[in-house]
């Protein structure tokens, strides 16, 4: 395929404003040629206006878009190298399974086009129903078909629009592992636009988490997840407990000293943004241990509230100060502390991380669910 | 007791079976006076079995003519009607621009207006603008009142299609006018079908607005049988509606077929 531009996808100022808003403040970031990328963000954030500016769907205000060297901002939808998967699947009901497949490459004249369907229908285990129509098979077949439409194209870039969305948890998961593993064996690049932060971190490479029409943080998922640079992002990829507390002197042996309601605690220095005093100082809930053996940083604390989950238990524990604290624990075979209990909860420095104290605590919180 | 259980249990049936007989007696009337051999000029009373009239269906001075001249523009202006009426459905069911609202109130006025009123208001037009009543007077008239029923019915239709069909025809490199054809067009189908037929029942019925804008070398079928009522009926009148009748029945029949062999196709 010596005509198609292969390589990585640029997005330089891309800004999408509507007549009484702006979806997408300039946006710079570059996806690199066959990664999984995620836009991960709450409704409204311009993930998904962002996604139809990449397929032409949408005309940018101000902005460039190139895939390798080509630029394609001026383009018009069907001129470019570019597929959807809809979050609605937007499937011909007035054509077969086959047909849908096809539609594309019979666009570009393809000679092989029936062959090449048949062969995108079975990387998706939908062989057999090819003479359907799509209003005879499940979602999450419709869903497959939708995929194989897209992925049939080889195209530089594949957009998933909330592609699980209207899927049940179950057939969620599997899809999940499904879409890696198409994403592994064509080797292309997909851009997933998702609200569930647990479908990016379980799929992505790379997120990029958007709030209000810009890029939070970007980075692969362990990074965003241990180490947030933001509330929001802190909240909006799983929970975080966040504590007021003020910076009370240099690092020392890679541990910076705080003091939240008069306790002296300490974060790992690489954890704590430069230049700032008042800080949220955050830990996750599975990196606080119920007892002293999690490390030197203590609180003591009542337990308000016990939820076993199976495989681990969550705790609220009340400091003297009256926010709660939520603690998980693996369910290890440890004694389990009782409601009305005194406990103390501990954690090492390196679980711990500082954001600027300026932002709201509460940021991504809503969202999150 | 039992009975009245059998009654109440196929009540429905008795409804529907007594509706449908009210719906089909004039018809079949018709059909069964198209094999009259009337005494004197009306075919009102039953004489005697013929099937002089179904042999000879033009036998009656003018009447092919004045069929003739029906179908032809009828179909003319169910055809113009039809993409007419489809290009505006589409525009108000795709686009927002400037005089939507009122174009979408505006379709609904020759459908409210009285056909008197319309039909002479049209002549006056077509007197001015020096158009001669006749033929292209009446397929003119036809045109503007059919559209009207045409964008209500493809618009009903467009707006249960998913928008995003389109999107992802365009995304899988379809061009603007491929998207038509292979997306828009096909699904669009069943409402421009029933627009057109709906026309095209429209201009071949209609008689106010048309003998408004006819002029004696442009008698319609409806026209013509109108006159004929004043003098008597031919036969052939009866034999010319049962094949009308029998035409649309046929339609009617062809497309449920085709519709129900279309949802079951695997």
């Amino acid at each position: 395929m010596a005509t198609q531009t292969t390589g990585d996808l640029k997005l330089s100022g891309l800004t999408k404003e509507f007549d009484t808003f702006t979806a997408v403040h300039p946006m710079d970031l570059v996806i690199p040629q066959g990664s999984f990328f995620a836009l991960l963000g709450p409704s409204g954030c311009g993930k998904t206006t962002t996604l139809r500016m990449v397929a032409g769907l949408e005309q940018p205000t101000a902005g460039r878009i190139h895939i390798g060297d080509t630029e394609i901002t001026d383009t018009k939808a069907h001129q470019r190298n570019v597929n959807t998967v809809f979050q609605s699947y937007a499937l011909f009901p007035h054509m077969s399974v086959l047909e849908n497949v096809e539609f594309g490459l019979r666009r570009r004249g393809d000679k092989n086009a029936v062959a090449k369907a048949k062969e995108a229908l079975e990387l998706v285990q939908l062989g057999e129903v090819a003479r359907k129509k799509p209003a005879q098979l499940s979602g999450g077949m419709q869903q497959r078909v939708a995929l194989a439409r897209a992925v049939v194209n080889r195209p530089d870039v594949l957009l998933l629009d909330e592609p699980l969305g209207a899927l049940d948890l179950k057939l969620r998961r599997q899809m999940q592992i499904e879409l890696k593993r198409i994403q592994q064996e064509v080797g292309l690049t997909f851009i997933h636009v998702t609200h569930d932060q647990e479908e990016a971190m379980t799929m992505a490479d790379t997120i990029a988490v958007m709030n209000a029409g810009r890029i939070e943080q970007l980075g692969d998922p362990a990074t965003l997840y241990e180490r947030p640079a933001s509330t929001f992002v802190a909240n909006f990829l799983g929970q975080s407990n966040l504590l007021k507390a003020t910076v009370t002197g240099p690092a020392q042996n890679g541990e910076v000293p705080v003091t939240a309601y008069d306790t002296a605690l300490t974060v790992a220095a690489d954890h704590v943004p430069d230049g700032v005093k008042e800080v949220w100082l955050g830990v996750r809930p599975e990196k606080l241990r119920m007892g002293e053996h999690g490390g030197p940083n203590r609180l003591h604390g009542t337990v308000t509230d016990v939820s076993f989950t199976g495989v681990a238990t969550q705790y609220l524990v009340r400091m003297p100060w009256g926010r709660e604290l939520t603690v998980v624990q693996q369910n290890d075979g440890s004694n389990r502390a009782r409601p009305g209990e005194d406990v103390t909860v501990s954690w090492a420095a390196e679980h711990g991380f500082a954001l600027d104290a300026s932002q709201a605590a509460d940021a991504g919180v809503e969202e999150e669910g | 007791m039992a009975v009245l259980s059998w009654i109440r249990r196929h009540l429905l049936a008795f409804a529907a079976l007594a509706v449908l007989t009210l719906l089909l007696v004039p018809n079949v009337v018709v059909a069964v006076f198209s094999f009259n051999d009337p005494v004197g000029k009306f075919n009102y009373n039953w004489a005697r079995f013929s099937t002089d009239a179904w042999t000879h269906p033009c036998g009656s001075p003018g009447i092919c003519e004045s069929l003739g001249l029906s179908l032809r523009i009828g179909v003319t202006a169910s055809l113009i009607a039809t993409v007419l009426g489809t290009m505006v459905a589409l525009a108000l069911g795709r686009y927002q621009f400037r005089g939507r609202a009122a174009t979408n109130l505006l379709i609904f006025v020759p459908m409210a207006t009285p056909e008197v009123v319309m039909g002479s208001s049209l002549l006056t037009l077509f007197l001015m603008l020096g158009i001669p009543a006749g033929a292209l007077a009446i397929l003119i008239a036809h045109i503007m009142f059919c559209v009207s029923f045409v964008v209500v019915a493809v618009k009903a239709r467009v707006a249960t299609l998913d928008p995003r069909l389109e999107e992802a025809a365009a995304d899988l490199g379809a061009t603007p006018a491929q998207t038509f054809l292979r997306v828009t067009l096909p699904l669009a189908a069943p409402g421009i079908a029933a627009g057109a037929l709906l026309a095209f029942s429209l201009s071949f019925d209609d008689y106010i607005i048309t003998n408004f804008n006819a002029s004696p070398s442009s008698i319609t079928f409806p026209m013509f049988v109108w006159g004929a009522a004043q003098r008597g009926v031919p036969v052939q009148v009866n034999v010319i509606g049962t094949v009308v009748f029998l035409a649309a029945l046929l339609f009617v029949i062809a497309g449920q077929v085709l519709s129900n062999r279309r949802q079951r196709a695997v």
